[in-house]
């Protein structure tokens, strides 16, 4: 949904030449802010030991002799660590638990959206809070018994295991986003699927779901998002077999870092998701976001 | 046909049920025995956790310095994304180019950027010192001292997080519907009165639940204290969740550090159910 273009107040030229220059300059200065930290990291990926103990230093050749030692180390170099296994099993971690994560909400979601449900005292906006107030319980609350509990099961420094615990993190989002977008979607819609005779799977996944794809594309970033990002949890839950890339970074992290090899592997690790933020805006500026936010 | 309606719920509430609730019910157990690492098990122990727990000025002192921690983020977070939400809703060159970038942060891995974070607020070799020195004023001991270390945490909590109001707010912004607009210039009103009559109303059960998400989220904080200042300098640094890392599964005190989660999990989920209530009251105006 676009505005009509409202001309602007008129207005004496010094103070709109003014205004303009404030607002520019915060949004220069923001997005400084926000690029800083990558240009460093790009900058410290190139350096050697002597680069970076000269100093912060920003313009290769010029102030330092360049060196590609950080960025061989992302295949196991000196000081640095091979984060190609770590890649993959983020990566595989990742589309896993939000596969089911999805899978398994989307469904519910479309169970609360559309038909009653009792147990007990449970009504269906408790069962709606139960799944989403999930997201309030802090990590370190659970680590101590999921530790125990995927040691029972043998699934300790497992993919499945991580899956597994990663899937009761983000089958909260799901269900908060599915749950709203279904409930703007017209249940006429469902109705007339069962005046033809569908039968209610049947009018999900042959009426309502082709018309759910904005949602799910939502419900699906957030969990990628939270996902790859989570630290605590690979952190806790695995040891050498299969280190997740967040957990395999930060070991770098130590009093003697090499800096070189930690920026490198660090911009390497995180270029997947900001590529996605150019999925977020194209949903946000279409006006897609609107009805999953609300 | 109505019976079909189980197919869709049981399965996600079973695999929440089991993954969550059986893990915090024995938690709960956990927080009344003696487990540490002479004595593994679930032995009885009664409350003696709990009274141990509300005499532990350290704990508190962490829930303390969390609370203004994740209020004072939030709070700038907010401020931050609703103004630059509002400087590239509309008439803005290179629109989507910034919108994009702004959003960036928030993709990026918290404890991966926390290392980074790290080299940067490095007191000799980071490149903030020298640009701070480059405006006349002296180098900061950002890691080493107490104050700017927390402030340090901060800045990084604002760099992350800041996107997440932004989105939020933004497509707020843009669901907007133009009439009342139409209707405050016909009225003659300037930006300012336009801002907080239509605008802000508009915006507000959005604002509400925003800060709300990133209270619940910044609760937990524990990722960007343990990379960059572990804590330190002292204890200034030192979150709950930090704590009942540290005792938990440093000093292997199983049983004590479930008592602590339980209780930091209590006073969590009643502080934000209150701010929750208390901001709605405050902000969304009842529907005429």
């Amino acid at each position: 949904m676009t505005h009509q273009p409202l001309d602007p107040e008129p207005r004496a030229p010094v103070s709109r030449t003014l205004k303009l220059a404030l607002k520019y300059g915060f949004i220069l200065f923001w997005s400084a802010f926000v690029v800083f930290p990558f240009l460093w990291a790009l900058t410290t990926s190139f350096k050697d030991a002597n680069g970076v103990t000269n100093g912060a230093t920003w313009l290769p050749w010029l102030q330092y002799q360049p060196s590609t030692q950080g960025w061989a180390s992302l295949f196991g170099g000196p000081g640095g660590t091979n984060i190609v296994r770590p890649y993959l099993n983020s990566i595989w971690v990742t589309l896993g638990a939000s596969v089911v994560s999805i899978t398994l909400g989307t469904l519910a979601a479309y169970g609360l959206s559309r038909f009653t449900f009792r147990f007990l005292f449970f009504r269906n906006a408790d069962i709606t809070f139960f799944f989403i107030s999930q997201r309030i319980m802090p990590p370190i609350v659970l680590a101590i018994p999921f530790f125990l509990m995927l040691r029972a099961l043998g699934l300790l420094d497992s993919l499945a295991g991580l899956i597994l615990v990663y899937v009761a993190l983000l089958m909260p989002i799901a269900v908060w986003v599915m749950v709203d977008f279904f409930n703007s979607i017209p249940r006429g819609l469902d109705e007339m699927a069962w005046m033809d005779g569908c039968d209610p799977i049947t009018t999900f996944f042959r009426v309502i779901l082709p018309n759910a794809v904005p949602g799910l594309v939502v419900a699906g970033m957030f969990c990628v998002i939270f996902g790859w990002n989570d630290f605590f949890f690979a952190f806790t839950l695995t040891f050498t077999q299969t280190q997740l890339l967040p957990v395999s970074i930060v070991a770098l992290n130590s009093s003697v870092t090499p800096w070189w090899a930690l920026s490198a592997s660090a911009l390497v690790s995180i270029a997947p998701l900001v590529l996605l933020a150019f999925v977020v805006e194209r949903f946000l500026s279409k006006g897609g976001l609107a009805g999953a936010v609300r | 046909m109505y019976r079909q309606k189980y197919l869709f719920l049981t399965p996600g509430l079973i695999a929440l049920v089991a993954i969550i609730l059986f893990p915090l019910l024995f938690t709960i157990r956990v927080s009344f025995s003696g487990w540490d690492v002479y004595n593994p098990g679930l032995s009885w122990k009664g409350g003696q956790n709990f009274s141990r727990l509300m005499a532990d000025s350290r704990y508190w002192a962490a829930l303390g310095r969390l609370s203004v921690m994740a209020v004072g983020t939030v709070l700038i977070q907010y401020v931050l994304g609703f103004a630059l939400a509002l400087l590239v809703w509309r008439d803005v060159i290179a629109r989507r180019f910034f919108r994009v970038l702004f959003l960036v942060p928030m993709m990026t891995t918290p404890v991966i950027m926390s290392v980074i974070w790290r080299t940067i607020f490095h007191e000799s070799l980071g490149p903030l010192n020298p640009i701070i020195r480059g405006l006349g004023l002296p180098g900061v001991p950002w890691l080493s001292d107490p104050v700017w270390a927390f402030v340090a945490v901060m800045l990084v909590e604002i760099w992350q997080w800041t996107p997440f109001m932004f989105l939020l707010l933004l497509a707020g912004l843009l669901s907007l519907p133009s009439e009342p607009y139409l209707a405050a210039r016909i009225d003659g009103a300037g930006p300012v009165r336009t801002f907080f009559s239509v605008t802000f109303p508009g915006l507000a059960a959005i604002s509400v639940g925003a800060i709300v998400i990133r209270l619940i989220e910044a609760s937990k904080i524990l990722d960007t204290v343990y990379v960059m200042t572990s804590g330190g300098p002292g204890e200034s640094t030192e979150t709950a969740s930090y704590y009942i890392y540290i005792r938990g599964l440093r000093d292997f005190q199983i049983g004590y550090s479930a008592a602590l989660s339980i209780i930091y999990l209590v006073i969590m989920i009643v502080a934000l159910t209150i701010i929750a209530k208390l901001l709605v009251r405050f902000l969304v105006r009842p529907a005429p």
